[in-house]
């Protein structure tokens, strides 16, 4: 194809970014996919994406610019206008609304002036989605570009770090075993080792039982490890709660080749505990996947990572890197001459990306905009060929299962939700962090392992599952947390997140906030969603203003029409849940009209 | 990124897009029930072509004949039995056994609500089949509140994506914006997009392979935008007007009709369309010209026509200037 290029010339520096990234490229092949890894390249080198650059790296990747820039123009962390070269998002989400997220804006603003100026300054801020780091609420990422980049997540932050931070200095990083209140504990499996052992020695993690599975499984074969996972019933951790077994079935069914994916995009507001476990387990992250791949007959893996999750990040390349040294990753895996590898593709600000087909095409250098369903991923996946996608929980618990054996594992939980479980636990509890405990725990049991409410002491209402889940009252705290006893009650697991409110927080504004957040990470693709999550969000203002038009019952019978035409006729699962939430806290929840 | 990146196998394909191909070649028949009747229809049908076949006239938006399905506008949804969330007939393919509904309540209180969000959103004053469809359907956009303001020039070009201005709710956001007049001959009103995608398609893969034009931004702030949002005489366009054919609402728009409606003297009833061969290659493109008053107004290209499937060239196109000028000079 011919391209057409407008004369905008790259900086002599964009040009050396560009030139060096596409230097250490592969000869031949399609190179599309790596239209996002380019952006990256040059975001982080120039603070921006110039139509300058633009055009040299569309230019050796051969992609027209229009189709590169409405890439480039999707995604909240890159910038296709001039910017400041320092820039802290700093979290407004709704678990770190009530400690204290309007105050530290605030402040924000009265340093840089308003969100999202770019007044002249070196250092500007804008205001962020849930950064993933809730039980450090509140949070902020800094990201510098230039000759010495960094990205800095901080939590809690308070103005005078964030601020610090803009102006190159390095925040106080409290170590992972902080957001692991049960570190060191006797009878963890999933977190047997994060916040236990150095993350980033190998040797550590292989002391500490690491790579046991991986040499029992190239033993057992693909055949019986793929027995095991299935007669373990384990199922997805991502939140729509899949049997894995069956996943992997459909996949080893399929014509070579097949890819592995990870999804490690964890957006979803109030969950962490990817990013607890990469941080500080990354090597289990690791060999799970050679694990995976080698049951599934995939010959290559890929993990897509949240870009808000820097030190995670660096994490798992350091495990890839040293595991590769130790001949467990890449060819030959520990001479059964099974050979994987995996390759690291970071995201850059799309909660959407998490979905599993939007992910692929994000991989693909394409919009992070879902596909249609069928045909499934596992028939036409990744580049088109059948793929493999689970969660990062999902893949770490595979191990265990061999190590365990299939019925020591489905002997823990229940008979349809087996295995140990992660929960991300922050909002008004006294010790928020990831938490595991198996499958069955209560809801009262887990605040209580929490330490308890904080705040006022007097719920109002717990978030559970996410924003794409349910709010459930004072009443419902003797649920079971399992997916068949979440679903009995109306709510669901999702991605394990429990978030209490005490009777300080005005939900309205909180459900407000909710609405915002579908709204802006909604793809745009179909009109279900990308309308119906506007009218939404406007709907909520007028609900958390009492200014309502008609009555306020008209309002709550509107909504469940945005609601309905969202869950009946949207592409993907954010539009089908994207009032999920709020419908259940207007359903369930005496909500006040004003804020006390 | 690893410094160490490979490319996948190169045997594997490179990836066209998210939409898969209609297979072709010889076809087998399924059976499946629609509004009640059990009737045969080729495998590899969409059930928006097995509707056709029945006389069941489904609504659609983003779907056009001669482009790839992207099935993001959802008024063509019906209901399979058995799947939790309607389907889109102008993509979804029948299986045996399928049993569909599309025109229960659930179908039409998603296609009226689909209409509604549109019509809130978008002027779809120059979509005569929108129109029909909104009576069809008794949608009232007015529901969710009085218009609210428009964009300034630029201002949805320069969102940032994740971002937006938080409304008070009183009004509903619309995507109102001033008509961008960069050439001589189409403008792009985006202020009537309904995010199609079709005119994309039709720059890219479908048809033209120019890739003038993507869609850029993110939820209700994507648009269809040229890189940089640069003029058209800046960008990749060639003019061929196929994004114009293919438009459902107007917003892509011969400058010829765009003046003349502001003008006042547009005025289809007055106008003829007279099929005839292009004269300018040997490709042999029909051309549909519409003329009024005996000048040229627009042409357009038949859908179903073989050589061209409705796609020209900026000859065919545009190249009745010279004709309209000597009618002036007479
Ligand atoms: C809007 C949206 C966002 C999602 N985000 C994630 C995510 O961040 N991580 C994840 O594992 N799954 C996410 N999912 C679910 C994935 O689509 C997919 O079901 C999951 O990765 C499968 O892995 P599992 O079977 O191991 O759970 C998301 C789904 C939707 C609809
Ligand atoms: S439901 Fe929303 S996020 Fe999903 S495809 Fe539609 S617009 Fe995109
Ligand atoms: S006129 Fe042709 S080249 Fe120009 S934008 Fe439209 S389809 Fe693309
Ligand atoms: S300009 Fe027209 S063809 Fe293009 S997306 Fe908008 S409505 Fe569809
Ligand atoms: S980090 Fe702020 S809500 Fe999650
Ligand atoms: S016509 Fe089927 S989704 Fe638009």
């Amino acid at each position: 194809m011919d391209l057409h290029f407008t004369s905008a010339e790259p900086t002599p520096q964009e040009r050396a970014a560009i030139d060096g990234f596409l230097s250490r490229l592969p000869a031949g092949g399609p190179r599309r996919q790596y239209l996002l890894p380019a952006l990256h390249v040059v975001q982080t080198s120039a603070g921006w994406i110039s139509e300058g650059a633009l055009n040299h790296l569309c230019r050796g990747l051969g992609v027209p610019p229009a189709e590169a820039f409405g890439v480039a123009d999707f995604y909240a962390l890159l910038s296709t206008r001039e910017q400041p070269r320092a820039i802290a998002h700093v979290c407004d989400d709704i678990g770190c609304m009530p400690k204290g997220a309007e105050s530290l804006c605030n402040a924000m603003e009265a340093t840089l002036g308003p969100a999202g100026s770019t007044g002249g300054g070196p250092s500007a801020w804008q205001r962020s989605p849930c950064l993933g780091m809730c039980e450090r609420a509140p949070a902020a990422l800094v990201v510098v570009a230039g000759e010495n980049p960094s990205e800095q997540a901080i939590g809690p932050a308070t103005a005078a770090v964030v601020l610090g931070a803009l102006a190159g200095d390095a925040p106080p990083e409290p170590g992972v075993a902080a957001s692991l209140p049960q570190a060191g504990a006797a009878g963890l499996r999933l977190l047997a080792r994060a916040g236990s052992i150095d993350p980033t020695s190998i040797g550590a993690y292989e002391s500490a039982g690491g790579f046991t599975a991986l040499r029992r499984a190239l033993e057992m074969g693909a055949e019986a490890i793929f027995s095991e996972v299935t007669s373990a019933r384990l199922v997805g951790r991502g939140g729509a709660a899949f049997p894995t077994g069956v996943k992997w079935a459909a996949v080893r069914r399929e014509p070579a080749p097949r890819y592995l994916i990870c999804n490690a995009d964890e957006s979803e507001p109030g969950t962490f505990k990817d990013r607890v476990l990469m941080e500080g387990d990354p090597f289990a992250l690791v060999e799970s996947m050679v694990i995976a791949g080698f049951a599934t007959g995939c010959e290559r893996g890929y993990v897509y990572i949240r870009g808000e999750y820097p030190l995670a990040a660096t994490r798992l390349e350091n495990a890839m890197a040293r595991c590769r040294e130790r001949g467990l990753l890449g060819d030959d895996i520990a001479g059964s001459g099974f050979s994987f590898d995996v390759e690291l593709r970071r995201g850059a600000g799309a909660y959407i990306c998490g979905e599993e087909t939007a992910l692929m095409n994000s991989i693909e250098g394409f919009r992070g905009e879902p596909r249609n369903k069928p045909p499934f991923p596992t028939q036409v996946g990744l580049f088109g060929r059948p793929t493999v996608i689970n969660n990062v929980e999902t893949l770490v618990n595979v191990p265990l299962v061999l190590t365990m054996g299939a019925e020591a594992f489905a002997s823990i939980g229940t008979e349809r939700s087996t295995g140990p479980k992660l929960f991300c636990v922050s909002g008004q509890v006294a010790r928020p962090g990831v938490y595991e405990a198996d499958f069955g725990i209560t809801l009262r049991e887990m605040i209580e392992l929490a330490g308890g409410l904080a705040g006022s002491g007097k719920l109002q209402a717990v978030l559970l599952g996410g924003a794409a889940g349910a709010f459930v009252g004072p009443d419902d705290l003797d649920v079971p947390l399992t997916f068949e006893g979440t679903r009995a009650i109306g709510a669901t697991l999702g991605s394990a997140v429990i978030m209490p409110f005490d009777d300080g927080a005005y939900l309205p504004a909180v459900l407000r906030r909710i609405a915002e957040f579908f709204r802006d990470e909604s793809c745009g693709q179909c009109v279900p969603c990308r309308v119906g999550t506007v009218r939404q969000e406007e709907l909520l203002q007028r609900l958390a203003s009492n200014d309502v038009h008609g009555s306020r019952e008209d309002e709550v019978a509107l909504l469940a029409e945005i609601g309905r035409v969202m869950r009946d006729a949207s592409i993907c699962g954010l539009g089908h849940t994207a009032s999920s939430a709020i419908e259940s806290a207007l359903a369930r929840l005496p909500l006040p009209e004003e804020p006390k | 990124m690893s410094d160490n990146l490979k490319a996948p196998d190169p045997l594997v394909p490179v990836p066209q897009g998210p939409v898969p191909v209609l297979p072709t070649g010889s076809r087998k028949s399924v059976e499946i029930t629609i509004d009640g009747a059990t009737v045969a229809v080729p495998e590899g049908a969409t059930l928006l072509e097995a509707g056709r076949m029945q006389g069941i006239d489904t609504p659609t938006l983003c779907f056009l004949e001669n482009l790839t399905p992207v099935n993001v506008c959802r008024i063509c949804v019906v209901e399979l039995e058995g799947s939790r969330t309607l389907v889109p007939a102008c993509s979804r393919k029948v299986e045996a056994g399928m049993v569909i509904h599309t025109d229960s309540e659930r179908v039409r209180h998603s296609r009226r609500l689909v209409l509604e969000l549109l019509a809130s959103s978008v002027d779809v004053s120059t979509a005569p089949q929108f129109q029909d469809y909104m009576s069809r359907y008794e949608a009232e956009p007015s529901r969710f509140g009085p218009p609210g303001p428009p964009a300034a020039a630029g201002e949805r070009d320069s969102a940032r994506p994740g971002h937006h201005h938080a409304p008070d709710g009183s009004t509903a956001s619309r995507v109102a914006q001033p008509v961008k007049i960069d050439n001589e001959l189409y403008v792009r009103d985006y202020s009537k997009c309904i995010l199609c995608y079709k005119c994309v398609e039709a720059c890219g893969v479908d048809a033209q392979n120019t890739f003038a034009i993507a869609v850029a931004g993110r939820g209700f702030g994507a648009r269809i935008a040229t890189e940089y949002d640069v003029t058209l005489p800046d960008s990749a366009c060639v003019y061929c007007g196929n994004c114009i054919g293919v438009c459902p609402t107007g917003a892509l728009m011969f400058k010829s009709e765009h003046d003349m409606r502001a003008a006042g003297t547009w005025d289809e009833s007055a106008q003829s369309q007279t099929d005839t061969i292009c004269p300018y290659c040997g490709v042999g493109c029909t051309l549909t010209v519409h003329a009024q008053h005996d000048l040229i107004v627009k042409v357009t290209s038949p859908l179903d026509q073989d050589v061209a499937n409705g796609h020209l060239c900026i000859k065919g196109r545009f190249g009745w200037e010279w004709v309209n000028q000597d009618k002036d000079r007479d």
